[in-house]
């Protein structure tokens, strides 16, 4: 099996998913020729063509917007917003369009497609090559929402979102886009939507991540064990559909859950994952449900490390809730 | 000596020295017309033999009862809202004709005629009105947002612009997959301002996808007139911007918009690009059924575009032409009136609400977990107390 980062593995389902099926097609800014200014899309204008692989004009409500007519006369546009930062412009596009397609026409038209994007702190980006919007469309009925943190589950999600019958918004770890490194299968395979992954098992708390924020998840549960703090840690991978029977059973086991996220902690997907926790494990708590997050400030510069929920932060919340 | 950015565009192009010039882009994007006042065409200019023309002309009779009949029923209360189409009707069943079935259409919020002509029943369409029981759009859209997927009819939103897009994405889909359609976007004067018109239009252009921006310019966004839209004297001059083809015809016309559609369409399927094609008509009534335009727009100019009435001068030619007479008019008005009546009775024979469940579906391909889980939770609070649902025990 080869090894590959993260980003490789986007670009190998990509192109497992255009050799499969000719209704695939890529389109955004500088995905074509030059292949992405994150590779994601390297070689596909040439083994593809300029027809299915589509440097677009620069306006993400285009490149959206146009993806919706692909879809609902038959094609499976897969659209590049160069960060998560710009998907505003389309926002109305995906909030109002795409993830109400199906609904208002009263299911005689589908909308299937996947908007492809990299999000998330950590690189020195400052205000806009840092956030993560995935509250945003976690709140849209209509929308499904995958984060991957790793290149199996970028690849097997990526493929499924491509198939999926609803549309994906589909974020892309870029801090670990090429430091996670792992073996990834050739060829076709798929990992479910709606499905997360206990990464790590354990007794006395369950913490719960996604994307790049469960490997800082997976460092202070290590750092944790050897404190004899027993951790179970769980790799959402999936927000919309959420894979809640997994988090309820792991809590209803350990007793007590830390939620990580990069996001701001008002409104974030954390906030929504305590509030059906306490809904359905509340004889179980043996602590309030704990949220380690980005805070409710735009996203910073120099001080990122400061303002992300890395595992220092996240190993302080491990403690406290486990002697709580 | 002047260095090269001084040099204004004037001095470049002797021509440019005339846009400033009022007037200049009225007579580059002259109003085309078929329909002369006495009633008479040039015989080359009529593209329709007389059956077909005066099929037309029952389709734009039928529009203008339907909508003056929606009017008065929303303010009986029977209906909830209403956006109609008066004085328009030129305009779409002009474009809508001039298509082909297998093109898609991707409307605004006032091309219900163009749906109806594409093969939406009437009573179907009336249902959608009522929310009903049969509505196809299961009761979840105000009215005036229907889809109609076997006409190729795609979804209303009422953002304006974002259906522009999705045509390019259409037209495009279809050029790779080898298919002959041609998509028509409708969209309205306003919507020239929004960004989707820009990105739209831009895209197409730019790759020559087979689409036909139709521009039903009523001279109204509610209640901002066209001049206060944009400095630009025509819409159609936009065109020039995008290196795309632009042309400006008489909107009350129908004759004038069916050629024009007819040309856009076959320089599209020839691969020669997209046409924004400006149909210049009048909003006769108000913006909707929650508008009163007596606020804002002065009734002397009303009176002048009744004159133009696209149903007048569709009505004059035909007589004229001897392809229908005053009894055949006032049958055709009849049959027309009686349709209506009996569509209106069968739809609002149905039950006015769709069942709960319907509330949950569609919102995905299949339910997620908390659909099925609201679901429940609703049927049981409708199970525990039967006022849930009414309005009349709301809070206010």
């Amino acid at each position: 099996m080869p090894t590959m980062n993260v980003i490789q593995a986007v670009n190998d389902a990509l192109r497992v998913a255009m050799r499969q099926d000719p209704d695939v097609v890529v389109l955004g800014e500088d995905v074509g020729r030059f292949g992405g200014v994150f590779r994601a899309t390297q070689g596909l204008y040439d083994e593809f063509g300029a027809d299915r692989v589509i440097d677009t004009p620069l306006a993400e409500g285009g490149i959206v917007g146009t993806a919706v007519g692909m879809a609902l006369y038959g094609l499976r546009p897969v659209s590049e917003i160069q960060f998560a930062d710009f998907i505003f412009p389309a926002f109305d596009q995906i909030v109002n369009e795409v993830a109400k397609y199906r609904y208002r026409s009263g299911g005689q038209y589908a909308c299937p497609l996947v908007i492809r994007a990299p999000y998330g702190g950590g690189i020195r980006g400052g205000h806009y090559h840092s956030q993560s919007p995935e509250a945003h469309f976690i709140h849209t009925a209509g929308l499904k929402v995958v984060v991957p943190s790793n290149p199996h589950d970028a690849k097997g999600l990526l493929l499924a979102s491509i198939r999926d019958p609803d549309p994906v918004i589909f974020f892309e770890p870029k801090r670990v886009y090429r430091a996670a490194k792992g073996e990834v299968p050739e060829g076709d395979y798929v990992e479910p939507l709606g499905k997360a992954r206990v990464t790590r098992p354990g007794t006395q708390a369950t913490v719960i991540a996604w994307g790049a924020m469960w490997h800082e998840a997976d460092q202070a549960a290590r750092e944790a064990a050897a404190e004899g703090l027993d951790c179970e840690v769980i790799d959402l991978r999936s927000l919309q559909p959420l894979d809640l029977d997994a988090l309820v059973q792991s809590v209803s086991r350990t007793g007590r859950a830390i939620v990580v996220h990069e996001a701001p902690r008002t409104c974030g997907f954390g906030a929504e994952l305590s509030a059906l926790l306490q809904e359905r494990c509340f004889l179980h708590l043996e602590a309030p449900v704990r949220r380690v997050t980005g805070f409710d400030t735009p996203f910073p510069y120099t001080l990122e490390n400061e303002y992300l929920p890395r595992a220092p932060r996240i190993l302080q919340a491990i403690r406290e809730v486990v002697s709580y | 000596m002047r260095r090269e950015h001084e040099v204004s565009p004037v001095a470049r192009h002797p021509r440019l020295a005339e846009v400033d010039q009022p007037g200049f882009f009225l007579r580059e994007f002259p109003l085309q017309t078929v329909l002369r006042d006495d009633g008479t065409a040039d015989p080359a200019e009529v593209p329709l033999a007389d059956a077909d023309l005066v099929m037309l002309y029952r389709w734009m009779v039928l529009n203008r009862a339907l909508d003056e009949r929606m009017i008065t029923l929303q303010r009986q209360g029977r209906i909830g809202f209403y956006i109609g189409s008066i004085g328009e009707e030129a305009t779409i069943f002009g474009t809508a004709a001039g298509v082909e079935t297998r093109d898609w259409i991707f409307p605004c919020y006032r091309e219900h005629g163009a749906a109806l002509l594409r093969g939406l029943p009437l009573v179907t369409y009336l249902c959608d009105l009522f929310g009903n029981a049969r509505d196809v759009m299961k009761g979840r859209q105000m009215p005036c947002h229907e889809a109609w997927r076997p006409g190729r009819f795609a979804s209303i939103s009422s953002p304006i612009a974002t259906q522009i897009p999705h045509a390019v994405g259409a037209a495009w889909a279809a050029r790779l997959k080898g298919d002959d359609m041609v998509a028509l976007a409708y969209f309205g004067d306003g919507a020239t301002s929004a960004h989707d018109f820009h990105t739209g239009l831009n895209f197409a252009a730019l790759r020559k996808i087979p689409v036909i921006f139709a521009c039903r310019n009523n001279g109204w966004a509610i209640s901002v007139p066209r001049e206060r839209q944009t400095a630009a004297e025509t819409l159609a001059q936009k065109a020039l911007a995008y290196g795309m083809h632009g042309e400006r015809v008489d909107g009350n016309d129908l004759l004038a918009v069916l050629n024009a559609t007819r040309r856009a369409r076959a320089r599209a399927a020839a691969g020669e690009g997209p046409t924004l094609l400006e149909c210049v008509t009048y909003r006769l009534e108000g913006h909707s059924t929650s508008d009163d335009p007596r606020a804002y727009r002065p009734a002397d100019l009303v009176e002048t575009w009744k004159r133009k009435d696209p149903l007048l001068r569709m009505r004059r030619f035909l007589l004229r032409r001897g392809a229908l007479d005053e009894a055949a008019d006032a049958k055709l008005r009849d049959e027309v009136r009686e349709e209506l009546q009996r569509a209106l009775r069968e739809a609002e024979a149905f039950p006015p609400k769709p069942p709960l469940e319907t509330l949950f579906e569609d919102v995905y391909a299949e339910p997620l977990r908390q659909q099925r889980e609201q679901l429940r939770e609703l049927e049981a609070a409708v199970a525990a107390d039967p006022r849930v649902g009414n309005p009349r025990h709301a809070g206010t």
